[in-house]
């Protein structure tokens, strides 16, 4: 890197961030925004009763797993500017954490959650040490990398299924009750789990070590200046991102009741990305429109065709190119503050 | 043992060699250009697809391949004058958004151009046979010609890059592309060279391995993450760098997984050692990209000195 360019970048940053400031009442509205979006799901299932579609609660289900998945990932890119393309192994690994264990005839819920969130966050304490002494193209071909090794690990464990994966017989249990096989319960236990994870993280933003944090995605160097240790704290950001993501990689395996090493392929890392730029990157509430917008997307691209990848690659490529400022920028205009 | 060890190293090299020529264009595209490049996997599948619909055009694999060089230099020119032109003064974000975005678009392009059924390219006549090593050991006479014609273009790059003005350019380009800008040299001709001979590199690599590997979409995705390793161990923009890393992961990755099992075999029970080796041995090249990282976190051959 050069020192003009750096500084070039840095006013220019700084200039935007003055623009983008916004009043106190603008930042309530977030949350407000944030309130009226999980009371509307708290009552979703009703409406889905009395519109007589469970379908409904199981799609739904689906996008709020991606969700926590996805306030995770926003967690690191939007607020700790870390482009994780490897995010997905901390979903697969959560999943694993469920079917291996179950396989053993270890099948309460909060074991499992226990051994998904130390696996994660050991793998991302370990990996993300490694990645963080790097930046830029280099941070994310390494988490890339260390996706794949993940992936590829799965894959060769044949014991677990290895590349076919692994039915479960059943869903996790509560202390031994089996109220998760109600689907509907089952999405009033992710909804909540989503909820305390946007509580948690947003709590995390507003304190002090969220503004390290946003401090060191605009500026590391002065962060560093003024007697901050970026690295410790990313690293702590990191670690409690892949927890949460292996939470999501939980609930993913109890919903579908397998788990394969496609759940943690660079794809999936990929979409994952691309769910946090279209809810708004830098916004944790985001994460839901996101996943819901991507899921549905799939959806209806895959009704036209089996070939919906290519569709979702055009509205990708044409997006970024024709969008000014690309994505942020594209939503920044159209969907509000990208960055608080 | 030593003759297995022998051939396994053979095929080591040959593996590195794949992996150079597809990682010398990549890390000039991210060191001189700064520019996150997922999609140059796609430039090797593109590679072999035109070396195999060619070669059953012609019914001659050379001049299928010899066809198949020239048209993948001007479709990486042509993405690089449609997108890729576009991402460089923007974030790593977009490029990895809008470079992902094509890898889904050419992967779906492919399968329907030529369906999702593996395509097959037979292994030319003169080069089908086998010639002897040591005692009654034998090796694959176009495995041989696969390494030689990427040392040939290891050769070829070291002269451009070392002994020729483009290449003063674009070594001075992966240091200070800035201060290239300034001293007048046109930087947008230079990133369209470098891209077009990288999209060629990737699509000669492709084209060589056809007959040994089939021929399928996504087939550029696992070499795109090999090269991505690469890169990393090698250093960013550094050609030299890319060659001595893309040879250590090609021995690493396919020694590792003969030579894994078997020794911890003598560590522990077979059984044991046998699944153990099989986990292990594809996580060797990550585990040495992390070593490497640790000790030197711009790689082995960083091009741009401090940072």
């Amino acid at each position: 890197m050069n020192a003009g360019a750096d500084n070039a970048a840095a006013t220019a940053r700084g200039a935007e961030i003055a623009v983008v400031r916004r009043p106190f009442l603008a930042r309530r509205g977030a949350s407000v925004a944030a309130v009226v979006l999980f009371a509307g799901l708290a009552l979703l299932p009703v409406l889905a009763s009395v519109l007589d579609d469970p379908f409904l609660v199981v799609t739904l289900t689906r996008v709020l797993i991606f969700a926590i998945a996805v306030l995770s990932l926003d967690f690191i890119l939007g607020y700790g500017a870390m482009v994780s393309f490897g995010h997905a192994a901390f979903l697969g690994l959560g999943a694993y954490a469920v079917a291996i264990p179950a396989a053993h005839g270890v099948e309460d819920i909060f074991i499992q959650t226990a051994i998904a969130i130390v696996v994660c966050g050991v793998f991302a304490l370990v990996t993300g040490a490694i990645s963080l002494r790097t930046r830029g193209v280099y941070f994310i071909m390494i988490t890339l990398a260390f996706g794949q090794m993940a992936y590829f690990f799965m894959t060769s464990l044949s014991a677990y299924g290895g590349d076919d994966g692994i039915t479960l017989a059943q869903r996790s249990k509560v202390l031994g009750s089996e109220i998760l096989e109600n689907d509907v319960a089952f999405y009033y236990v992710v909804l909540a789990a989503l909820v305390l994870a946007y509580i948690g993280l947003r709590a995390i933003i507003q304190a002090r070590f969220g503004r390290v944090l946003r401090g060191t995605r605009e500026n590391a160097t002065r962060m560093q200046a003024i007697g901050f240790s970026p690295f410790s704290y990313q690293l702590t950001a990191y670690v409690i991102a892949g927890a949460i993501a292996g939470l999501a990689g939980v609930f993913l395996a109890n919903q579908t009741e397998f788990v394969s090493p496609a759940y943690m392929s660079w794809q999936r890392s990929g979409e994952l990305i691309v769910m946090v730029i279209l809810g708004g990157m830098g916004t944790l509430i985001g994460a839901v429109p996101g996943a819901l917008a991507f899921l549905l997307l799939e959806e209806w691209l895959a009704y036209f065709s089996q070939h919906w990848k290519l569709g979702l690659g055009v509205i990708l490529v044409l997006v970024v190119l024709f969008t000014r400022g690309g994505i942020a920028g594209f939503v920044a205009k159209y969907l509000g503050g990208a960055r608080p | 043992m030593f003759n297995l060890f022998l051939l396994q190293a053979l095929n080591g090299i040959q593996l590195g060699i794949l992996l150079f020529l597809v990682a010398a264009g990549l890390t000039l595209i991210f060191g001189i250009m700064d520019l996150i490049n997922l999609a140059h996997g796609v430039l090797y599948m593109v590679g072999a697809y035109l070396a195999a619909t060619f070669t059953a055009y012609t019914g001659n694999f050379f001049l299928g391949v010899a066809i198949a060089m020239p048209v993948t230099l001007v479709f990486g020119i042509v993405l690089e004058v449609l997108v890729f032109r576009k991402l460089y003064e923007r974030d790593h974000l977009d490029q990895v958004l809008a470079t992902f975005g094509l890898i889904l678009i050419l992967n779906e392009s492919v399968k329907i151009i030529w369906g999702a059924a593996p395509l097959s390219v037979p292994t030319p006549e003169i080069l089908s046979g086998s010639i002897p090593l040591i005692g009654n050991l034998r090796y694959p006479l176009f495995r041989f010609v696969i390494i030689a014609a990427g040392l040939l273009t290891a050769i070829g790059l070291y002269l451009l890059v070392s002994h020729t003005r483009v290449g003063m350019l674009l070594r001075a380009g992966a240091v200070n592309r800035p201060m290239v800008s300034a001293l007048g040299v046109d930087i947008r001709k230079l990133f369209m060279l470098v891209f077009g001979l990288g999209a060629m590199l990737a699509g000669f690599a492709g084209a060589m391995i056809a007959p040994i590997l089939s021929v399928e979409p996504g087939m550029g995705d696992s070499v795109l993450i090999l090269t991505f390793v690469v890169i990393v161990i090698g250093g960013v923009g550094s050609v030299r760098g890319a060659f001595v890393a893309a040879i250590l992961v090609g021995l690493v990755e396919v020694l590792g997984r003969t030579f894994g099992p078997i020794l911890l075999r003598s560590l522990m029970d077979p059984s044991a050692a046998s699944q153990a080796g099989r986990t292990l041995a594809p996580m060797l090249i990550y585990i040495l990209m992390a070593a490497v990282l640790f000790f030197r976190p711009s790689g082995l051959f960083p091009a741009k000195g401090s940072s």
